[in-house]
């Protein structure tokens, strides 16, 4: 059997987390990872929603030393919890919050005693184990799973340990802004640190405050993991910016502005990441250079079938990419924004379809249909409309009834109430149509 | 040091803070109309994490504070319009 250690780290002394501004060494982690897999319950299935990064690593580590996979899933609606226990029956939710509202079998977090023994071994695994199953939310109203084994993810970070240069021998603690449960946090604030000999940071700082003094709390070379979003209000917060080595960015395309104005701002590389849920991350940009992304390491781009698939390296099986990609050159290529009916709100994914089946689902809608405004601005994020025929509905029940099946990010504004929508003798409604409407009803509105 | 504020002060503050929101994010109701105690969260008014991001930058720099998570509640000044008022009188520097 094959295996490929749980951490990357050679001592069990090595640092492998800051909890604040307290280092974690390698032997304490496996302790409490340790601690939490003997209770955990019989279940194979976890739902891992600890908000404290450190926690969702322990509680990861955890569920592969007893061979438990770890669901991903887009959202955590109460729609898409009960799709999840459809999908695994025994699922149990890992989480640590004093009050926990996902309608699963519980765990809270344990309190680890500091008695118990530290771990003296790095345990190793299995690198067929399926570790974890992300979800894209799909387009028929079912979340379609997306198996990780072991191997693939340890391949997966490792070639991007190597092309961001992270294998000096310097150690690095990675900071993020972003969430472990979702496939860019997950990839780069979790499994890079501990396969890469880096450490990871318990805190997701939120607030541009909040980030620098999370910053500023660890004393190592630190590199940011972030957005857009929060790299745009973090600038203009106008706060003095800590050191860090490196900025990652994804979720979005950043403006070669924002790109420049965030070089200058930390006096250090930004790069783009590119990746899918399917894929993971497959390609970097150093934004102030050239709007070219280069390939990891043995990824491929191939057209093929009018479409252009991804393959080779850590990718198991070829993958047709969702966006619009100009092949450049030898493992370069540019992107062109999303193919029709995706969507990419703040790096949640979802498509129309998927959205309009929600919306009609909801009893006393008659019609209904989603709308993506054209893109006003890189750096902003561009809110979905909705246009909906629903006679005895109000906005607020119908949005209550939304929250409950889609993820916030994506519920519309505005939207409008109307008598019928534009379909055409066919029955489709196309996109020219439904934009009319809601810039005739916009306009009207604003006057 | 942040001096005291009367009823009328932290209304009027209130319905300021109101205003810099709907305009930050194009709302589609008036200052007047957000309860101070409805959640701005989640059902209520319909905020998320992204329009929160949005209104701290813009209520730091009318204000002259930097809003902190006091807790792995990220959100919980952002509870109400009410809590969001109380947050800024007692840190506001301009």
């Amino acid at each position: 059997m094959a295996t490929s250690p749980l951490l990357s780290h050679t001592s069990l002394s090595d640092t492998v987390a800051w909890r604040g501004n307290a280092p974690v060494s390698v032997a304490q982690f496996l302790r409490d990872a340790t601690y939490l897999a003997e209770r955990l319950p019989a279940g194979r299935h976890v739902l891992n929603v600890c908000r404290d990064r450190y926690r969702f690593a322990v509680g990861l580590a955890a569920a592969m030393m007893t061979d438990k996979v770890s669901l991903l899933p887009p959202t955590h609606t109460p729609e898409t919890v009960q799709q999840l226990q459809l999908f695994a029956a025994d699922v149990f939710c890992l989480h640590d919050s004093e009050q926990c509202d996902i309608a699963l079998p519980q765990l809270p977090y344990p309190a680890i005693p500091d008695a118990f023994p530290l771990e003296a071994r790095i345990p190793h695994i299995d690198i067929e184990q399926v570790v974890s199953i992300v979800f894209t939310s799909g387009s028929t109203g079912m979340p379609m799973p997306h198996p990780k084994t072991w191997g693939g993810l340890v391949r997966n970070v490792r070639a991007q340990a190597e092309q961001l240069g992270l294998k000096s021998g310097v150690s690095h603690a990675i900071v993020g802004t972003v969430p472990p449960q979702h496939m860019y946090g997950f990839e780069s604030t979790v499994l890079l640190p501990l396969q890469s000999a880096n450490a990871l940071c318990s805190a997701q700082p939120f607030y541009p405050a909040d980030i620098c003094e999370t910053l500023d709390a660890i004393t190592m070379p630190r590199l940011l993991v972030s957005t857009p979003l929060h790299l745009r209000t973090l600038l203009e917060a106008g706060l003095p910016l800590p050191r860090v080595e490196m900025v990652l960015s994804a979720t979005a395309m950043l403006s070669p502005q924002l790109a420049q104005a965030v070089e200058s701002g930390f006096n250090a590389p930004l790069l783009e990441i590119y990746g899918c849920t399917e894929t993971g991350q497959i390609a970097t940009r150093r934004t102030t250079r050239t709007l070219e992304w280069s390939l990891f390491p043995n990824v491929r781009l191939v057209s093929r079938e009018g479409g252009v698939w991804a393959e080779g390296g850590h990718v198991e099986h070829p993958v047709a990419l969702n966006d619009k990609i100009e092949l450049t050159g030898a493992g370069r290529f540019l992107l062109h924004g999303r193919l029709q009916d995706l969507i990419n709100i703040a790096g949640k994914r979802s498509s129309l379809a998927h959205l309009n089946v929600q919306l009609t689902a909801i009893p006393g809608v008659v019609d209904g249909a989603f709308y993506m405004p054209d893109e006003v601005s890189h750096d902003h994020v561009t809110r979905l409309a909705a246009c909906v025929v629903a006679p005895g509905l109000d906005a607020k029940t119908l949005l209550k009834a939304l929250r409950e099946r889609i993820d916030p990010v994506f519920l519309p504004r505005p939207l409008l109430f109307v008598d019928a929508l534009p379909r055409n003798s066919t029955g489709k409604l196309p996109r020219e149509a439904l934009k009319n409407l809601i810039e005739n009803r916009f306009n009207r509105d604003a006057a | 040091m942040t001096e005291k504020y009367t009823p009328t002060e932290e209304a009027a503050l209130q319905l300021e803070i109101a205003e810099l929101m709907v305009q930050a994010l194009n709302l589609d109701v008036s200052a007047a109309e957000i309860q101070p105690d409805e959640p701005l969260y989640g059902n209520g008014l319909g905020l998320d994490s992204i329009d929160i991001l949005e209104v701290a930058l813009v209520v730091s720099k009318r204000y002259g504070l930097q809003l902190k998570a006091d807790s792995e509640d990220n959100h919980r000044i952002f509870g109400s319009l009410r809590s969001l008022t109380e947050y800024v009188a007692a840190h506001k520097t301009r």
